[in-house]
């Protein structure tokens, strides 16, 4: 028997604790303040390890239990989770609650550019139509192989970056050009035609970029990087964009 | 019921504006987008020599008047350097504030009547612009004396 064993139970709290406050921007219309979104301030005791989905976890279950959000894994997987917090576009269950400023009201608002339906949860379909459009699967001709498609570490090694892609729609809502009037692909459509572009396994390239060659495709970005900086899982999202963007250049002359 | 189905649609309007609009594709806005990098980077070269020759040789910015101008434009280099500047400037300069407008006007009639004012003063200042390097004369013939230039033979 060990001597960790023998000493006395530690329990939750003796982990140094903090009062957070979170001011959550909220929407609903079946409410008395109808079409209006207002909002409301919550004060939590949370720990540092704590992240901002815990804190609105706590929110739900203790405070207020109208409070509405979308979470599946809560561990930064699943990409149900994006909102705007402080100002910027992150993944609440990959934000611990002392990486922004605990001593301050932290704001958490949804994402921007999409129809909110309640609260933080707002309606991806403009997102996903979008996604559907630049054909997200693998196009071939011919017969099918009798063995597994080979590709040779270095094809694949060309569109890594972008298999990361958890379609949270963290940097689509973070690029200006999209919230004028949500008609530009956005930057996930292109990170994912992105993916199968530059797959060697892969024979739908020249119809994807045809299809953002389009009047709202690639050429609408204007670079300002801010789909790289909200990405939660790193991707180069603008420098996938300038790629596609030279392929179709490549292409055309 | 999944949300954004015709069902869910009808509920309030602020989701209608969602749908997106298939449009006509060509390779116009890649030409134009190669358009602005190139056109940028001769228009650097354009701008900095025309500087350059008007402000800095000889006796610099004092030597620029009527004159000077008229000097320029008789020599069909300058000529054409003129037009060169004028035609990439402003092609540069409304295809810039094209996608300005596209990137910011929210509604479609904002937009029309804000490109239809962009592309009528392009054509103005294109049209008056080339006319006046390919047909300015200094000296014009006819012309009441206390207006031509005392360089010209007529005074």
């Amino acid at each position: 028997m060990t001597a960790t064993l023998e000493a006395p139970e530690t329990k939750a709290g003796a982990i140094p604790s903090f009062e957070v406050t979170l001011r959550v921007r909220r929407y609903n219309p079946e409410s008395e303040h109808g079409e209006e979104s207002f909002w409301d301030e919550y004060t939590v005791t949370a720990h540092g390890t704590d992240r901002v989905l815990d804190a609105l976890h706590k929110i739900k279950w203790e405070h207020d239990g109208s409070l509405t959000f979308r979470r599946s894994c809560a561990h930064g997987v699943c990409g149900s989770d994006a909102m705007r917090i402080n100002g910027r576009n992150r993944l609440a269950c990959k934000t611990l609650l002392k990486d922004v400023n605990p001593d301050k009201p932290i704001t958490v608002e949804p994402i921007k550019g999409l129809p909110v339906v309640k609260d933080l949860v707002v309606d991806m379909e403009p997102f996903f139509a979008s996604y559907r459009e630049i054909m997200p699967f693998l196009i071939t001709n011919g017969n099918e192989p009798t063995k597994e498609r080979i590709q040779s570490p270095e094809d694949r090694a060309r569109f890594d970056d972008t298999t990361k892609c958890i379609l949270c729609a963290a940097c689509t809502s973070s690029c200006p050009v999209f919230w004028t009037d949500g008609q530009y692909f956005g930057p996930a459509a292109i990170v994912n035609a992105h993916r199968f572009i530059f797959d060697s396994r892969d024979e739908g390239a020249q119809q994807r970029l045809e299809i953002l060659n389009d009047k709202e495709g690639v050429w609408r970005c204007r670079t300002t990087f801010n789909c790289t900086e909200a990405c939660p899982r790193g991707i180069e999202v603008t420098k996938a964009i300038q790629e596609v963007k030279r392929a179709m250049i490549t292409r055309a002359f | 019921m999944a949300y954004g189905t015709s069902a869910v649609a009808k509920v309030d309007a602020p989701r209608s504006p969602y749908v997106r609009r298939r449009t006509t594709r060509g390779n116009y806005e890649l030409y134009s987008w190669v358009f602005m990098r190139a056109s940028g980077v001769v228009l650097i070269v354009l701008i900095f020599g025309h500087l350059f020759v008007n402000l800095m040789v000889g006796e610099g910015v004092h030597a620029i008047d009527f004159g000077f101008v008229a000097g320029k434009w008789a020599n069909p280099l300058w000529q054409v350097w003129d037009l060169l500047m004028l035609w990439l400037a402003m092609i540069h300069g409304t295809n810039g504030v094209r996608t300005i407008i596209n990137d910011y006007a929210q509604k479609d009639l904002t937009r029309g009547v804000l490109k239809s004012l962009l592309y009528l003063a392009f054509v103005i200042v294109v049209v008056l612009g080339t006319l006046v390097i390919f047909t300015f004369d200094p000296c014009p013939v006819n012309a009441p004396e206390h207006l031509i230039a005392s360089f010209c033979p007529a005074r």
